[in-house]
Formats: structure tokens, sequence, C-alpha cells
């Protein structure tokens, strides 16, 4: 079976969650350029969208319409080639919304798992509990006549385990998206020690037509992007912990995310980015990796008490950031959670003492927006990062511990055998997560 | 001509549209009605009464799809209420429409069933994307080759016409050509406040459009897009009268240009041109308007001439005889269609500077022409050579389909 047969027939579970959906648009949009190509004329390509929720279908059907005329509006040139021998295609729009037709006549949304049964690859992107990707890949597979490979999009759950619980025998491997995955460039592949080599090669090949770029992490919970990620956030809660001794909870927490934004020059602050991921999520991931762990205790009472509260962040349908540690206002950041009064402290209250603690930013600051855009970005980190240490404040040691420990939990993942080396972990911290700068570097000696 | 024919009281809206600061396609901007209304009502501001005006023409490409909005004269009375129960009409000879205004406007006053009218030309392209544009400026082609045509159509044409001047006469040689005509409409809208290029501050031109290879997998093969005219939302007006009417008007001479002779003429749509390296019907109509006119190019100061791309500005030097056939790229470059060369042309930055409204714009090329002959074109003004007093303006709708030419001069 080659690429494009083995494509004929695909399920995606957990079509309609934010990942899913995702993979949905992506798969979709590949199944129909290669339905377009002379040799596949008159045959048949199949995408079951799979999902528990019929109002989630809905919405993803809404969604796929969007993005695929967007889509099919940026390569016209390239569609009156494919479509060149439909007279009936005339105007730029015709083609256009062919496409879109054509695309959206692949994509069968469903709640029905059964259509599964046919498939000849399997995106899982249902929530991340082990019981419950193992259960539906075992059901799948004993039902599945065609011995289907499955691509499971799990950010933590060694794939060893799925592999062995479902009994899928070299068959299955992880192909971790991020987040939004119609944009994020990354996909961190894992593959176990089974894992059937044309399907480690058919991996490579589509993530290659999805122009996304691949690291291979190796098979440990987390793998290299929550591997750095949960211990960073596991950090900065804890500094805002012991900040808190001396300052309010509020302060603690509005002090810790602006130094990990802006003095570490992210696109967000920490407890922003647990508030995108959900504060839910980073709490089940710490909960699936801290037993694999030997020397570390991943785990945060304070995610246990928010999500008591429950306080978890994640996203509205829309794509709005929900209320988590912070509280967001058309996007910015206007309030704080304290947990003991069970309500948002407004950063105007404090904004301006918290400041004055962390002291003035060094002159040669530039915002993460603009920083990213640099052609010499080195240059300016070393500078940058020089001028920090130099200023000798509050706000300037705290970033500079903070650089270190992000740096110290790099080296580990290579040290670990996660990574295969330094470069796929920047490389995933890069492109995965935005920073401006992998967090294996020579900023914080 | 029969009798003398004036232009008087011309006007223009901004060119809006990518490139001017206050433009933003995601919220709700003016429409067709403004700007008929704008425009119209700067001509009548400097008139003394609407009432005098017998006669209107609204040049206009495709509205009907654009806006979805036909029987564009109308509008007309939204001008002013006196233009109510006059006859008025709109005109289409697709980017030439405009010049089919000011022809049709010429045609009455010459007929004398009217002694004052008011050309006008509109365009409000910025509602829809630019891919599904090029299928409504596709239709200024026959229909029927836009199957085989590419999916940026008219760029696709003029690229095709570039491919063949690059292989005849040098890739590099032709380019330095077309990338001083960029430099040239780009330095002369910074000189016009309604020009949509105004806000431009690139100060490398050069550099910008020399880095800017053209690339077929995303844009055509041999045009990038500093070679292409904008996508416009713009309205320009002129008063176009007799002696008389300019009495009626109360304005004197010294405010308006006298139309010396123009020559409109139509090729076979369903034709390809006979020769990609030639604007032939352009040759043809400039030819015969300065045959009317009793003049030489070389009495020629100044010309608005119909750059929808940069290869066109070139072959259109060419057509009017100013270069050999393949001397046009030389011709620009050397500075010659500059504001300060022997011949400057699109003064306030042409089709790819101010803007290209297609219906819209044979109308602003004849206020560029009134401005600069009486001396009201503001920090655009050229110094006119005395030996060459006359200004030509040519017009083009389609490939070089429908082509209006236009001799005027100094009343």
């Amino acid at each position: 079976m080659n690429y494009d047969e083995r494509l004929q027939q695909v399920a995606v579970l957990g079509a309609a969650g934010k990942m899913g959906s995702g993979i949905l648009l992506l798969t979709a949009v590949e199944m129909t350029d290669l339905s377009l190509k002379p040799e596949n004329k008159g045959k048949t390509f199949v995408l079951n969208a799979i999902d528990l929720s019929d109002e989630g279908l809905a919405g993803l059907v809404d969604y796929l319409h969007i993005q695929i005329l967007k889509i099919a509006e940026k390569k016209t040139i390239w569609l009156r080639q494919m479509y060149a021998d439909r007279a009936d295609l005339i105007d730029n729009s015709d083609i256009i919304d062919q496409y879109v037709e054509d695309a959206m006549r692949i994509v069968r949304p469903t709640t029905a798992m059964e259509t599964s049964y046919r498939s000849h690859l399997v995106f899982e992107a249902v929530s991340e509990n082990k019981a419950l990707k193992v259960k539906l890949l075992q059901q799948i597979d004993s039902n599945n006549p065609n011995k289907p490979w499955f691509f499971t999009n799990t950010s933590s759950v060694p794939i060893n385990l799925i592999e062995s619980e479902a009994g899928l025998q070299g068959r299955v491997l992880g192909f971790h998206f991020y987040n939004p995955p119609a944009i994020q460039r990354l996909v961190e592949l894992i593959v176990t020690k089974e894992t059937l080599p044309e399907t480690k090669q058919f991996a490579l090949d589509y993530a290659k037509a999805l122009k996304k770029v691949v690291v291979p992490s190796n098979d440990f919970a987390g793998f290299i992007g929550n591997g750095h990620f949960m211990r960073d956030a596991l950090y900065g809660i804890n500094k805002a912990l012991e900040l808190s001794k001396e300052t309010t909870f509020a302060e603690a927490v509005y002090i810790v995310n602006k130094v990990s934004q802006d003095y570490l020059v992210r696109p967000m602050g920490i407890f922003q980015l647990i508030d995108y991921v959900g504060v839910d999520v980073v709490q089940f991931i710490m909960n699936v990796m801290n037993p694999f762990l030997k020397d570390e205790d991943l785990h945060s009472d304070l995610l246990d008490q928010m999500m008591t509260l429950g306080v978890k962040g994640g996203q509205f349908p829309s794509g709005a950031q929900k209320n988590g540690f912070l509280k967001y206002e058309k996007g910015a950041v206007v309030a704080v959670y304290d947990p003991s009064k069970g309500d948002y402290v407004d950063t105007a209250s404090f904004s301006s003492k918290c400041d004055a603690f962390l002291g003035a930013m060094p002159q040669e600051f530039k915002p993460w927006k603009s920083a990213v855009r640099l052609s010499d970005k080195e240059n300016h980190f070393t500078a940058y990062f020089v001028a920090v240490e130099n200023m000798n404040t509050a706000g300037s040691k705290l970033a500079m511990d903070y650089g270190k420990n992000s740096d110290a939990i790099g080296r580990k993942l290579v040290a670990d055998g996660v990574a295969n080396s330094e470069a796929d972990v920047n490389t995933v911290m890069l492109t995965g997560f935005f920073h401006a700068y992998g967090p294996i570097n020579s900023y914080f000696n | 001509m029969r009798k003398r024919i004036f232009m008087t009281a011309g006007a223009n809206t901004i060119s809006m549209g990518t490139g001017r600061k206050e433009f933003n396609p995601r919220k709700e901007r003016a429409g067709l009605e403004e700007y008929i209304k704008e425009a119209g009502q700067a001509v009548v501001g400097q008139i003394n009464d609407a009432e005098n005006i017998d006669e209107i023409f609204i040049g206009n490409f495709m509205a009907g799809r654009y806006n979805k909005q036909g029987h564009l004269g109308g509008f007309a009375a939204t001008i002013d209420p006196k233009l109510e129960f006059k006859p008025s009409l709109s005109v289409e000879g697709a980017c030439g429409s405009g010049g089919l205004s000011l022809v049709s406007a010429i045609r009455s006053v010459l007929a004398e069933s009217a002694d004052v009218t008011l050309a006008l030309g509109v365009e409000v392209q910025n509602t829809m994307k630019a891919i599904y544009g090029a299928d409504v400026l596709a239709s200024a082609g026959w229909f029927k080759k836009r199957k085989q045509g590419h999916a940026y159509f008219f760029p696709g044409q003029f690229s095709d016409r570039a491919g063949v001047y690059y292989e005849k006469y040098g890739f590099d040689y032709a380019r330095k050509g077309l990338g001083r005509w960029f430099r040239n409409a780009i330095e002369n809208a910074r000189l016009d406040p309604t020009a949509q290029e105004f806000h431009n501050q690139v100060a490398d031109l050069d550099g910008l459009y020399n880095n800017a290879l053209p690339n077929g997998k995303y844009f055509v093969d041999h045009l990038n897009l500093y070679d292409c005219s904008k996508v416009s939302d713009g309205a320009s007006a002129i008063i176009i009268a007799s002696e008389e009417g300019l009495d009626k008007l109360g304005i004197g001479m010294e405010d308006a240009v006298e139309i010396v002779s123009y020559a409109q003429l139509t090729r076979n749509i369903t034709n390809d041109p006979p020769n990609p390296l030639e604007m032939t019907t352009i040759k043809k109509t400039a030819a015969k308007a300065l045959e009317l006119a009793g003049i030489s190019i070389d009495q020629v100061g100044t010309a608005e001439v119909h750059d929808c791309f940069s290869i066109a500005g070139i072959l259109a030097v060419e057509a009017l005889g100013l270069a050999e056939p393949g001397k046009g790229a030389a011709f620009v470059a050397e500075g010659n269609t500059s504001r300060d060369g022997i011949i400057p042309m699109n003064t306030t930055g042409g089709l790819i500077g101010w803007g290209h409204p297609t219906g819209g714009t044979g109308v602003h090329q004849a206020v560029t022409i009134w401005q600069q002959l009486t001396g009201k074109a503001g920090k655009t003004q050229i110094n006119l050579n005395p030996d060459r007093p006359y200004g030509l303006s040519i017009n083009m709708g389609g490939d070089d389909v429908t082509v209006v030419a236009i001799v005027y001069k100094k009343a």
C-alpha cells in the first residue's frame, strides 16, 4: 500500500477537539490534494471525523469550511492546473468553490466509531487519558481487518505502553502536533522499538507534505515539549509560591508571569501559558509523567487547589482565552486569581508596586514580537542578557535564575535520553512554543 | 474639431486601497455612492451653478460585480438635486471606461446637444479579495479565453508580453526600464496627497524592486507585484464644455484646457494581440489623435499613459514613437519620462503610483493633464517646456482593445 492508498481511508478520533479539528483540517486538505492528482481521479477518499459531540461536529464543519476556503484562495494558481480538465470551472471563484466542495465531500462527520473499522490510518486526538486511548485503539483494531496504522497525538503517554496494552505490535507511533496544528510547524515524532519502518517512513512523508518540522523524541513520558514545559511551569509556580511569602499571592503570580514573558522575551508569561494550555491539562500531564520520573516530583498542590476551585483556563470554541490564573479582557491580562479570596484581584491595584520591585528593564530590551523577527538574534540576546544581569535588580535576578533553570531542564532532557540532541530541544521550543531563542544557550552562564 | 471644446474644474477623490494608511479592509468603507458624490460635488463646487450642467456621463467598468450595482446614470442627482431629470448615462469599455466617458461628453458638446457636460469615472474594487477581483477584471478580455488564462488573468496577459520582451531584448536590460518606471511612479505619487502611494516611504525603491524577482509559483512568471497597478477605490470628474458653456459657468480660459483632438479606436476582442511586443491599438489611436491635432509627439510636453503594468508603460512609450521597438526600456531607464525628463509621464503617479480605480482612470488622467497645463498641480507641478506645449492622455481597456487618446493644450 503506497502513500496515496494509505490516505484513501482515514479516521480522526476526537475530531471536534482543539487538536483534532486542526489535524482533521490538515489531513482533509492533503487528501483532497491527492484526490486531484490525475492518477487518483475516480478514486474515493474518505476521512471520518469521529467525535462524541454532535454540537462539536457541527462547529467542526463550519471551521473546516472557513479554513479550506482560505487555503484554496491561497493556492488558486495550482488549483487552476488541477482542474484544467473541468470545462465548467472557469473563474477562480468556480475553482475555489469546487475545491472546498471536494474537500467537504471527503470529510464525513460522525459520532459512530464503527466508521473507522475500514480505515487504513487512524489519528487519535482524544483526551489525554491512557486507558481511554488504549480502549478505543484496541476496539478499532479488533474490528478492523486492514491492520490499520495508529498515529496518536498524545503529548505525554509513552507510546510503547499504548502499543503493548492495545496489542498494536509496531503499528502505532506518536505524531504530536502543537496547538494549533494548522499554524504551529512542529511535530514531535515518537516511535517505539517495534514501530514498523514503513510506518515511520509514511509519517515522515506525511509531515513533509504538511510542511511540518519533525523533531524525533524518544519514548519518555512527556517527550521533549512537555518534558520542558511541565518542569518550566512547575519552576514558575514554585517561584511564585516562594515570593508570596513576602508579597500577596496575586502579586507573586504577576511578578513571575512578567519575568517569564518580558525579561525572558517569550510570547507569553508562564501563567498565561498554563491558562492557554489549560490548568486541567497541565495537571493531567504532570500526573501522567510523574510516575515515570525517578528523582523528581512533578506535581503541584496549587494546580490541584485551582482545579478544586474550578479555575481551569483553556479556550472557548471561538479561540478566546478563558480565565485561569489570570483574567483576560480582549486577550489582555487584567486581574490575577487569589485562591484564598476565591476571586480575581485587578492588576491595576498592585502592578506599579510590583514593577517598582522588579526594577527598570534594560535599554536593550525588545519585546518578543519584534525580537523574534531580528535577523541576528544571537548578538541581540547576548547583549540583552548581559545587560539584564548588569541591572542587578530583583527582576534581573529572577530572570537570570529562570533562564538558568530553563537551560538546565533542556540539558537534562538530552542527558536523560529523551532528546537526541540539544538542537532538537531548541527546535521544539522555537517552533512548538514560538520562543525567540532556544532554552539551551550561553546567555545565562 | 468642428468647434472648440474645453475641460475645466477637474477633481479626484483619494485613490483608496493598500498603501493608504487609513485603508483597513476589515472596516466598513465608503461605497460607490460616496465616491460618485464626492468627485461630482468637488467639480460642482468649482462652477457657479449645477443647473448649468446639461448632461452627465459616468464611466464605470464592473460595478455590477464589484458592488452588485448597475444603472449608474441614476446616481447623477445624488451629486446635486439640480441634476435630476437631466440626461445621464453610464458607459463601459473596461479600464477605458473613463476615457469613453470623456469621449461621450466631447461628442455631445460637438453635436450641440449640450454646452456643459460632467464626465465622471468611478470604480470601487476593494469589495472582494484580489483572487476574486481577478475574475471580475478578466471580463475585460474575451470570456471564452478565461479558462486557459492565468488565475490573475490580466497580470498573466502582460506577463506574457513581458516574457517575450525579455527574450528578445534581454531580461536585465528590460528590468532596468521597468524598475525605473516603478520608481518614477512612486516618487510622483508621493507628491500627490490623493495618490494611493502617497504614504510610501521606502527609501530604496530600486532595491525594493530588484529584490522582488518574478516568481510564477506565487504570482505570474515575468512580473512582480511592483510591476502592477493597484486595486483601488476612487472617482474622478471633470467638466467638458463649449466656449459658451465656459461663459455660462463663469470660468475663464486661464482655468481651462482646450481639447485639440481625440481619437478612439477598438480592436477585435476575440483575437490575440497581433504582436505581443507592440500595443497596436495604442499606436494607431495615438497616431490618429496627433494627426488630427496636426502635431508630432515631439511637441507633447507631458503624457498620461495607461501603465496598468510597468511593461504596458514601456510598450506605450514605444507605441507613441518616443523610442524604437526594444528601446523603450532604455528611454525610461535614462530618465526621459521622469518628472524632469524630456517628456514627464504620469506626473501624479499613474496607475502604479496614483492608483487604478479602473472605470475612473481615464478621467483621472484628464484631471492630471488639466492640473499640469493650468498650473494647478500643486507639489506635482512640472515645468512644461514651451517648445512642447501639448498634453496627451492614453487610456486603454483590456489588452490594447479599447483605446482613447486625447490631445490637450492650455486654453
